[in-house]
């Protein structure tokens, strides 16, 4: 039997390392599967999770007393590089070959790590796909440059946007806007031949690809309430996109 | 030619999604081509005339079973190479069609492409369940001495 600082001790590292998935962009069931992992790897027999894309409950029970712990979730993004690392910690420490104390200080290196490609990569990353994507959606090799340099544009101002005005909605409003105007300029001067497929190029670095999938994937885990908020927020930017696009298809 | 052209393209942006995800650097490739694998099943499907939801439903369930196959050989969450390889999957094309008909008052067109690009995020969906559980099922029944 554990003693109570232990038991701490144990659900502290258990907590970071589903906290960092969460944030990162893991699927809740993955997030409640590592926890349980960890803490049985670690020697706690009894674990509750309840893990929501806003919050984690967590709660461990050693003989006769049961401690809950709640951590707050506020910001998420797409980091699978954290995903991954966080992954192989607990993949060691249920093959045993890595300690708590070990543990708990490599987690909090991923946790402060700063692993993201750097931004000018990103923007050139989302320029290519919204290339390519026009190919891909039966485009003219004419209409790549336009949508290059449109769906580029419209990934660096969500990043920007979103700095400035931390609401995800609206950042995102404004970047389809700009991705418009950008299209529309392009057949304006007579850069781009086909309006539509422009656009459809451009704003796919912005669809919202990965939560459609994780939610569905939830609700079919029984994940009913992860899997229906994060349908929301999907919802949410997709309409963003949609009616970014259209202020501005409706002033042509 | 056409499928060439289409191989490139695809491999291009679901690498270039792997980017914008942060996948780890070295699984970089292996997103290209689970998304270059599923786009071609899709568009030869398409191409020859089956439905966009047939097409979407086979390659969804075939980019889940490389995924799975490259994080068990990686071992690296399957998340990693599922996700850019789905990207091109997603109805964009079909929501900004929607969009567009709302905003030009054609509400009639507009619904049926809503309607369709659901059932295409659902087919999706269903093709990533499919292989998850066919995966659940073959682990369970090869290997049960492992559970």
């Amino acid at each position: 039997m554990k003693n109570r600082e232990e038991i701490y001790e144990i659900m502290d590292a258990c907590l970071l390392a589903g906290r960092i998935m969460l944030r990162c962009g893991a699927e809740t069931y993955r997030v409640e599967d590592t926890m349980q992992r960890m803490a049985l790897a670690l020697g706690v027999q009894q674990t509750h999770s309840y893990v929501t894309p806003t919050a984690i409950m967590f709660s461990a029970e050693d003989g006769r007393s049961e401690t809950t712990r709640l951590v707050r979730i506020s910001e998420r993004t797409t980091d699978l590089k954290k995903v991954a690392l966080v992954n192989d910690v607990s993949r060691k420490i249920s093959g045993g070959t890595l300690g708590l104390e070990e543990a708990c200080r490599q987690l909090r290196e991923i946790e402060s790590a700063q692993l993201m490609f750097p931004f000018w990569v990103q923007v050139l990353a989302a320029a290519f796909a919204s290339g390519c994507f026009v190919i891909m959606f039966g485009g003219g090799w004419i209409d790549v440059l336009p949508a290059m340099i449109a769906g580029g544009a419209g990934y660096y101002s969500v990043v920007l946007f979103h700095r400035l005005i931390p609401v995800k909605f609206f950042s995102e409003f404004l970047a389809s806007v700009i991705i418009g105007l950008f299209s529309y300029l392009f057949i304006v001067f007579q850069l781009g031949n086909e309006l539509d497929k422009i656009i459809i190029g451009a704003v796919m670095p912005l669809v919202p690809g990965l939560l459609i999938t994780n939610a569905v994937r939830d609700l079919m885990a029984g994940h009913l309430v992860s899997g229906l908020s994060k349908g929301a927020e999907a919802f949410l930017t997709a309409f963003a996109i949609g009616s970014g696009i259209a202020v501005v298809l409706s002033f042509l | 030619m056409v499928y060439l052209e289409q191989l490139i393209t695809s491999f291009i942006a679901s690498a270039a999604f792997g980017v914008m995800f942060n996948a780890p650097k070295e699984s970089l490739v292996k997103c290209g081509l689970s998304g270059m694998f599923g786009w071609i099943v899709y568009f030869v499907l398409t191409y020859h005339g089956f439905g966009p939801v047939i097409g979407t439903l086979a390659a969804s369930f075939l980019i889940a079973f490389i995924s799975q196959i490259f994080a068990k050989q990686y071992k690296m969450p399957m998340i990693i190479f599922s996700v850019a390889g789905v990207i091109p999957l997603v109805p964009g094309g079909l929501a900004y069609d929607t969009m567009r008909n709302f905003v030009e008052n054609d509400y009639n067109s507009g619904l049926a492409l809503a309607v369709k690009a659901l059932m295409i995020s659902g087919s999706i969906a269903v093709g990533l369940i499919f292989s998850e559980v066919l995966n659940h099922v073959i682990k369970r029944n090869i290997h049960p001495q492992k559970q």
